[in-house]
């Protein structure tokens, strides 16, 4: 059960002929699928393509009526593998993964296509998750795009043109033997907008047909001799066909403008905010009709130089926006012009910033810098030097002022997260045992490296935690702990992380943190969630696997909220003369998914009248000294602060505000660490019984008599 | 080619993960919509929605002015610093990230800020006050928009049972920075069908208070207290002194009766007379070494031991705070339960000093005590059982005087109250830090032996501080590193830098 549900949304996945669609662009790829006639779609969830992923699930009845095959691949190397199916059958595919990161894991099977190619339509769909808000390293899927030489898709970021990519990416792909990827932004991913549909299309030849009536051609097998065939083909044929269909079909669009002898390149998916950026330079209006001629590459691999030559026919100089580095695109102008003895000069990295997301204020000043240096007339009069000047931070007075105050918000726990105690187990072994090198993971545990637990070295990937320790593995006084989350378990680390420690005969201390989800991702299904699944094989120990590939020190802790037995276990595990890797399993249900699961229950029950009980965690405001270790130990988003009632004191008081969802770590973490006083836990019960209310009776009496009592020597103190 | 007339209208809400900033920008499509506009919108969720800041963008295009022939408008997907009509911000410390990040201008920019704070985890991990200065962001923002809008919008959502985003889409509605009409923006909550009653409520709020200016800030009521007449003089005594110690004194007076007795807040005063002395003969006039001294000493009597939070826990104003923090409603039964761990160490401190020592230095004693201490209780105070437990142990008042912490915390405080009397001669501002240094003294168990360790390490110090160029700030600069981990690191790093004053040149 994703944490998203777009069950009402895939309903506009029926759209027939000229309706016209709003919503958002992943719903719009799916929609664009489904109107290419697509056999099959995979995929890996991660931003910003989870929801992409969440859509097809949702969507699975809408697919099966159309005889589409959709698969929740384990990695995407699998999703990537998937499309092994238009090697030699005419079906079209289309996996999809977040990158760069999915793209590397995927990068094997993908050299492996692309060598052989293709003969249906075979399309990858590229969250391309960079700059604001992105959790991986920055680098483009456009290098991938050139070793393996697959063409890359980059639209302008409107339905339409999304829309239109998806569909010719699927020709693209046949005409030239060759799988494509189709890149989007975050923001394209997310953007809502409208389109004109088209009606669904079912596949012609379908799964069946290929199952039935199998094929098989050697030549398309990646194996020396034909690996070297393939690669004379890739430079003969395949790329040539491609730069014809994109010539012909007419891929990349060009804008005249009146002045003639410059112009801007551009990435299909930076057009709306060229425009912007010229719109504010006053070089366009509202409707992209820019006084400089553009030429927009809604395909950015391969570049087609008689494109170039023509684009640049007349120009004393061309400004290329490219976002990311290293400047490929830039570099390959260079060698066309030069080649075609073209003397334009060209500008891009000198006016842009190399590295960085190319957001609004950055392209506005790239292109007032190139208006500057070659059309300075452009410029309207009166235009100040420089636009951006007032929003610099050192001359922006107001921006100035705050910015002490102001800090950043890196993302952390949820509200009673049950990986949190976790952490506040390890800082109390770190108490005891002193610190210990952690090799951290991918996934939400990865919050650890932030306060309040600052706790792990290192991340080398998804479901690496565990490889990240090998070389750690000598006789020492310390053992290292690595993290790892069932979704990188089920990802590649049953392999590369326990295998691995069982082949080489690691002592280390691995803790699997088994939630029940890939919670980072958006709460999708694994195949150790705990519910039964309708279409998905789930339920399947992880505690098991790990024994399966020869761990004999294995322990599941059903509770992760009992620090106590955590930190005990974990101590166990740091120091049992035992041989061998020693796997912790701390399983306990993602809260974020739990609390939505169970709500609803607890509302209908309280609406029919049931007993319900609600449980959560309180501060004593007049016995709280305003330490905050409580805090240090947990970082819960309802644990904070407020303002103290003691007139003595100034310290603010830790207060447990309504969100809490009582997971029980406080008062866990108050005993294990012997913290204070102050938490209490309040039981609220709807719809008591009778019993309830007859206990509550009595207990108000005797109770009341003796506060009475209090009260009346408080009053003559 | 006339490039001004037409422009979007342009909005970015700053908002953090779970407050429904998505359903904000739903709202603000919907009615856009409805009223002839193209609208475009878009976010960057990620792991930000794992509590971190989150963004959303939206540009309203009137359909009405689009160019005959000319295909749709180009809609930005990044809010471009210097061109945002309309910002939105659910919390004071994200309003500033976007004056921060330019997005907030003074000929453009309708702002309109919760002023509520969802405090950032270095301020709340810090281990005394981490807070940011809230005058100073507001301040930023004011100075930074052509036209601020702001109140506690997180406190009206309370009020009206809502969500932050209804009370925003009020004030968004409200600030008349939309052409639509407030039956329009209603009309959207009314299609989105999600408790569209408390939402309208909401956004009732929200709307009123951006008609009405600035929400004024809610004044804290007044705390009642009763006081009895064996206390009345003690309360004139201390109502006797001048501010900035007055205040102290009262609360002090106060604090102390409840905490013993009258004879214990008597002899509070008596104490206070006395440093009132000292400041009185050296003072700067600023009094502060009487007001610090009062305020500390009033803590350091009223130590947090067993009984005092026994006490605090079973009386019945705390019963029906708890049932307000829980928002129990009329009908709901709210059952209460304590999680304590009494080790030896405070079960010495109940007993009588000599019994309390004998069981601390006795092996097997102390041993046979700590079977039963190894782990932490859960006390059900709503039982009658666990409420008895606890009036027990609040019964033990009247032998407080006679125990083990007792003695020890009056003799801890003779030598911090001498130690001020001996310094206030020759440095009062030292004296002042001295005083207030007793701050670090606080909290229970590893805590309070951090805390009292700490400030033995200073006072032992003091020889040193006083040779440094300006000892006053040196201790105050101890005394913040002393507070800045709980490791002891800023502390070590600080002594380590702390330089004697420089040799006068021979």
């Amino acid at each position: 059960m994703a944490e998203r549900s777009f069950k009402e949304e895939v309903e506009k996945l029926k759209l027939g002929d000229g309706a016209e669609f709003h919503g958002e662009g992943i719903l719009a790829v799916t929609k664009a699928l489904l109107q290419s006639g697509v056999s099959y779609v995979a995929g890996y969830q991660g931003a910003p393509i989870s929801h992409l992923m969440d859509v097809l699930a949702d969507a699975n009845e809408i697919l099966e009526g159309l005889g589409v095959h959709f698969e929740n691949s384990a990695s995407e190397a699998t999703a990537a593998a998937t499309l092994a199916a238009s090697v030699n059958y005419p079906l079209r595919g289309a996996v999809t993964f977040k990158s760069t990161v999915g793209t590397n894991v995927a990068s094997d099977a993908l050299a492996n296509l692309a060598s052989g190619g293709v003969t249906g339509g075979a399309l990858v769909i590229i969250g391309e998750d960079y700059g604001e808000g992105s959790s991986i390293m920055q680098e483009r899927v456009h290098a991938f795009a050139m070793k393996s030489q697959m063409w890359l898709l980059d639209p302008r970021p409107n339905l339409p043109s999304i829309v239109k990519a998806v569909e010719t990416g699927f020709e693209l792909s046949e005409a030239s033997n060759t799988p494509v990827m189709l890149m989007l932004r975050i923001r394209a991913c997310h953007v809502y907008g409208r389109f004109t549909t088209k009606a669904n299309k079912r596949p012609e030849f379908t799964l069946v047909d290929a199952l039935e009536n199998p094929r098989r051609d050697l030549n398309r097998i990646a194996m020396p001799p034909m690996t070297y065939v393939h690669e004379k083909d890739k430079w003969e044929h395949r790329w040539p066909q491609a730069v014809k269909y994109i010539e012909d079909q007419r891929l990349n669009e060009f804008f005249d403008g009146e002045a003639s002898d410059i112009g801007i390149v551009l990435q299909g998916g930076l057009y709306n905010t060229t425009i912007r950026a010229l719109m504010l330079n006053g070089l366009a209006d509202a409707y992209g009709d820019s006084k400089i001629p553009l030429y927009v590459m809604n395909v950015t691999y391969p570049l087609v130089d008689k494109e170039f030559v023509r684009f640049c026919a007349g120009k004393k100089a061309i400004l290329i926006v490219e976002e990311g580095q290293p400047d490929y695109i830039e570099q390959a102008v260079n060698t066309i012009l030069r080649r075609a003895d073209i003397q334009t000069k060209i500008h891009g990295k000198d006016m842009l910033p190399m590295a960085g997301e190319y957001t609004g204020g950055v392209v506005r000043e790239g292109i007032r810098k190139f208006t500057a240096k070659t059309r300075p007339d452009l410029i309207p009069a009166g235009a100040p030097p420089s636009d951006l000047a007032p929003f610099k931070l050192r001359e922006n007075k107001a921006a100035l002022s705050v910015s002490t105050e102001v800090h950043g918000r890196p993302p952390s726990f949820c509200t009673g997260c049950p990986e949190r105690p976790i952490f506040a187990a390890m800082k109390l072994v770190e108490r005891e045992l002193g610190t210990h090198h952690v090799s951290a993971d991918i996934g939400c545990h990865l919050f650890s490296i932030f306060p309040p637990f600052n706790v792990g070295a290192t991340t080398m990937g998804y479901g690496l935690g565990a490889a990240g320790a090998s070389a750690l593995n000598v006789k020492a006084g310390k053992r290292a702990i690595s993290m790892m989350g069932d979704g990188g378990f089920w990802h590649n680390g049953l392999t590369s992380g326990v295998g691995n420690a069982v082949f080489n005969k690691s002592d280390n201390v691995l803790i699997i943190v088994d939630n029940g989800y890939s919670a980072a991702t958006g709460g999708q299904d694994i195949p150790s969630s705990f519910h039964p699944h309708a279409s998905r094989g789930t339920q399947h120990s992880i505690e098991m696997a790990v024994r399966g590939v020869g761990v004999t020190w294995a322990k599941t802790i059903s509770n992760t909220y009992d620090v106590a037995l955590m930190r005990d276990t974990l101590k166990e595990a740091l120091t049992t003369k035992e041989k061998g890797p020693k796997v912790i399993i701390a399983h306990s249900e993602c809260m974020l998914n739990k609390q939505r699961r169970i709500r609803p229950l607890w509302r209908k029950a309280a609406d029919r009248g049931e007993r319900v009980v609600r449980e959560r965690f309180g501060v004593d405001a007049d016995t709280c000294t305003g330490d905050h270790s409580c805090i240090r130990l947990s970082g819960c988003p309802s644990l904070t602060i407020a303002p103290n009632p003691d007139p003595l004191r100034r310290e603010p008081i830790t207060k447990v505000i309504n969100s809490c969802v009582g997971c029980g770590l406080c008062g866990e973490v108050s005993h294990a660490a012997v913290l204070c006083p102050s938490f209490y836990r309040a039981s609220l019960i709807t719809n008591p019984t009778g019993w309830d209310r007859f206990k509550d009776r009595v207990r108000l009496a005797v109770i009341g008599f003796f506060q009475r009592r209090i009260e009346r020597k408080l009053a003559t103190a | 080619m006339e490039t001004t007339a037409q422009r979007p209208i342009t909005i970015a809400i700053l908002a953090m993960g779970g407050e429904g900033g998505g359903v904000l920008a739903e709202w603000i499509i919907d009615v856009a919509e409805h009223a002839g506009y193209i609208a475009q919108m878009t976010s960057v969720p990620g792991v930000a929605q794992r509590t971190g800041a989150t963004n959303y963008y939206v540009e309203l295009f009137p359909k009405h002015g689009a160019k005959a022939n000319s295909p749709a408008p180009v809609l930005g997907l990044t809010p471009m610093p210097g061109d945002v009509d309309i910002v939105i911000a659910s919390e004071l410390m994200e309003a500033g990230r976007a004056v921060q990040r330019g997005l907030v201008t003074p000929d453009r920019t309708t702002f309109i800020v919760s002023t509520n704070r969802v405090y950032s985890m270095t301020e709340r991990i810090a281990m005394a006050d981490g807070r940011v200065d809230s005058a100073a962001l507001l301040e930023g923002c004011k100075s930074a928009a052509k036209r601020i809008i702001h109140g506690d919008m997180a406190q009206l959502a309370e009020a009206t049972g809502s969500v932050i985003s209804a009370v925003l889409f009020g004030a968004l509605a409200g600030s008349k920075a939309l052409p639509m009409q407030r039956m329009a923006f209603e009309a959207a909550i009314h299609r989105g069908g999600v408790g569209v009653k408390a939402s309208i409520a909401a956004f009732g709020a929200g709307f009123a208070s951006a008609e009405g200016g600035p929400v004024p800030v809610k004044a804290e009521p007044p705390v009642v207290s009763h006081i009895s007449r064996a206390l009345a003089p003690l309360m004139a005594e201390a109502g006797s002194y001048a501010e900035p110690a007055r205040m102290f004194v009262r609360a002090g007076v106060e604090r102390l009766a409840d905490y013993q007795d009258v004879a214990y807040a008597r002899d509070y005063l008596d104490r206070v007379k006395a440093i009132a002395e000292i400041d009185r003969r050296h003072s700067n006039g600023s009094g502060m070494l009487l007001a610090e001294t009062a305020r500390e000493l009033a803590l350091g009597m009223a130590y947090e031991d067993t009984v005092r939070v026994a006490e605090l826990k079973v009386r019945p104003a705390r019963f029906e705070r708890v049932r307000a923090e829980v928002q129990a409603a009329d009908g709901q039964i709210v059952e209460i339960a304590e999680f304590l761990h009494p080790r030896v160490q405070e079960i010495a401190d109940t007993l009588p000093a000599g019994l309390g020592r004998w069981l601390l230095n006795t092996g097997w004693a102390r041993r046979f005590v700590e079977r039963f201490t190894k782990s932490g209780r859960i006390v059900k105070t709503s039982t009658i059982r666990g409420f008895l437990q606890l009036y027990f142990i609040a019964s033990l008042k009247p032998t407080r005087r006679r125990s083990l912490r007792f003695a020890n915390e009056q003799a801890f405080l003779r030598e911090w109250l001498g130690t001020i009397q001996a310094v206030a001669a020759t440095n009062y501002a030292l004296a002042t830090e001295i005083a207030t240094t007793r701050t670090l003294v606080k909290g229970y168990s590893d805590t309070h032996e951090r805390g009292r360790r700490n400030y033995d390490m200073l006072m032992q110090m003091l020889p040193r501080i006083m040779e440094t160029p300006d000892p006053a700030a040196t201790l105050a600069g101890l005394r913040k590193a002393a507070l800045a981990d709980d490791t002891g690191l800023a502390l070590n790093i600080a002594i380590k830098d702390m330089r004697p004053l420089p040799q006068a040149a021979e």
